[in-house]
């Protein structure tokens, strides 16, 4: 009984939608000739985030313009965090004032809404809505991304929040929004699709005015997309280039290039690639741990490793939850991809208290780091200042001779 | 339409099983919760403990480790997102609700949650797509007993 209910309001779910979205996206099929080459190249920045008087480390952000699907009413956001780790736009709904975007809605006044759980225990939520996505020369038309804001007339449902911390305001997230730029085309794929059937996992909810959310399946065309995998061109991944940092800076600059072996500017050239598992997870060798649940992640702000022998920074400092050796400690781990592609990478952990003491206003710290959770090495932002970094999207073309995607290269 | 969400509304008022629910509970909690996850249940004794693994049907594995006297002392999770921590973590989840609360609101940044509060520890790791996280009651884990190997 349960079980019928659930499913036939799920069905209409999805047959809803279906009927609410028709006409979105579609392209030729016929072979068309190659496009001119476009400016591939979105300037990033470490510069502390955009929340006045308050700095966010060791994270990059970006500006990204927002339109309405095949208009010129859009609106340009700063301060949006590069993110290796999420797929997809997220932005405050309160930096794109009067902007008003299609959202995403099915008949029977159900409107539909995203939800990201961090592995910190903090959630976003917020409708989906339909939108342009331009960095430099390349757009993303009619694509599904995330305004993120609290709802109006009913709490956020318990199954998003789950016990966690509510960022859908600028301060807490320390951004305007987030562009999740992770190896994968979706945020969440074939399991949130209404053909995966069953119980509809807690991503996407469909809620009536008043509340009664339930989570609802949504199809892949109209979830929350990589912008990069909807580019005309130059759709086949990113490279994050960062300076090189030898030592804390008030600011540190670099570029995401669009696309992977498609211009001059972003061939892979003699960086090696590591293929992913299951999770788009690689092996790191630490410490004679195996860590089998590995990761490059420009939005984590600090290198997140277990090693029991390094003391942690005290929860009343201004460091807490980040390392605090007595005086820096320089080590080396090895990367293994499912491919078996190897290499040693050597980095060093400071205290973290000097760190953020020793000038108040610097930003970007190449040897910021904290523990992890076992079995994962979570390779977050410094580990990108002064190296490329490849992100190739699982699904779309690679160059002539690497491997099919997901894969990291650097 | 509006029947059925009514009807989905009641049926979520009437759903008990957090009474039960898995960290600190008995070892009859581990059916209640894989219940709720439609999933399927596999285990496996070792010397020092059990450990009952759930496959849930959306992509999320749940292992609960059972303790000689039938006891739960701790849960780990792998999957596309976050379980239902208030079912997974039973009394534990005002306790948890809190903790996070607290320390988060002490930074700005991403990162593992790393949770060592009194009588519990939460951790979590990962990103989107493939979350990793376990929680324990350090006090009930059995002598001898790797923290390493509760995941």
């Amino acid at each position: 009984m349960k079980k019928e209910v659930l499913t036939s309001a799920l069905l209409m779910i999805s047959l809803a939608l279906a009927g609410g979205l028709a006409g979105c996206g579609g392209s030729s099929s016929s072979t068309p000739p190659p496009p001119p080459p476009v400016n591939n190249v979105q300037a990033i920045a470490v510069d502390g985030g955009p929340v006045a008087g308050q700095i966010y480390p060791d994270a990059a952000f970006t500006s990204v313009t927002v339109c309405i699907p095949n208009s010129s009413t859009c609106q340009t956001v700063d301060g949006i965090l590069v993110d290796t780790g999420s797929v997809g736009l997220r932005v405050l709904a309160s930096a794109l004032p009067g902007l008003n975007l299609p959202k995403l809605t099915g008949s029977g006044g159900v409107s539909f809404y995203d939800c990201v759980s961090f592995i910190d225990g903090s959630f976003l939520w917020g409708p989906v809505a339909e939108a342009d996505v331009t960095m430099a020369g390349e757009k993303a038309s009619a694509g599904s991304i995330h305004l993120i804001e609290d709802p109006s007339g009913f709490s956020v449902p318990a199954g998003c929040s789950n016990g966690g911390v509510d960022e859908d305001n600028q301060a807490a997230l320390g951004a305007n929004g987030i562009l999740g730029v992770a190896p994968e085309p979706l945020d969440c794929g074939l399991a949130c699709d209404p053909s995966a059937g069953g119980v509809a996992p807690p991503v996407y909810f469909g809620c009536l005015a008043a509340g009664n959310c339930l989570t609802a399946f949504v199809p892949v065309g109209q979830q929350v997309v990589n912008p990069v995998a909807l580019f005309p061109q130059d759709n086949n991944g990113v490279i994050l280039k960062m300076q090189a940092l030898s030592s804390p800076a008030a600011t540190a600059t670099g570029s995401m290039i669009f696309g992977i072996g498609t211009q001059t500017n972003n061939q892979l050239g003699s960086a090696t690639v590591f293929t992913l598992d299951d999770f788009d997870n690689f092996t790191t060798n630490f410490n004679g741990q195996s860590l089998t649940g590995s990761f490059l992640d420009s939005g984590s702000n600090g290198f997140f490793f277990p090693d029991a022998a390094i003391p942690q920074c005290a929860g009343n400092s201004v460091a807490p939850g980040f390392y605090c050796p007595t005086s820096t400690v320089n080590l080396s781990a090895q990367n293994v991809g499912t491919n078996n592609a190897q290499n040693m990478v050597n980095f060093s952990v400071a205290n973290s208290v000097n760190l953020f003491q020793s000038n108040g206003s610097d930003t970007a710290f190449p040897t910021l780091g904290g523990p992890g959770f076992v079995h994962s090495f979570d390779w977050g932002l410094p580990f990108f200042y002064g190296r490329n970094v490849f992100f190739a999207i699982d699904g779309q073309g690679v160059p002539s001779g690497a491997p099919a995607a997901p894969w990291w290269a650097y | 339409m509006k029947n059925l969400w009514t009807g989905v509304a009641l049926l979520a008022l009437l759903s008990p099983f957090h009474a039960q629910a898995a960290l600190g509970g008995r070892v009859a909690s581990v059916e209640s919760d894989r219940a709720q996850m439609k999933g399927t249940l596999q285990t496996r004794q070792t010397a020092l403990y059990s450990i009952h693994e759930i496959k849930g049907t959306s992509g999320v594995m749940v292992r609960e480790y059972v303790s000689p006297a039938g006891m739960v002392f701790g849960v780990g999770w792998r999957g596309l997102y976050v379980p239902d921590l208030q079912q997974l973590l039973g009394a534990y989840f005002e306790q948890y609700a809190e903790g996070v609360k607290a320390q988060k609101t002490g930074y700005v940044g991403r990162r593992p949650l790393n949770l060592q509060l009194p009588g519990l520890v939460v951790q979590m790791n990962g990103h989107m797509r493939a979350i990793n996280g376990r929680a324990y009651v350090p006090e009930q884990v059995p002598l001898g007993m790797k923290l390493e190997e509760l995941q």
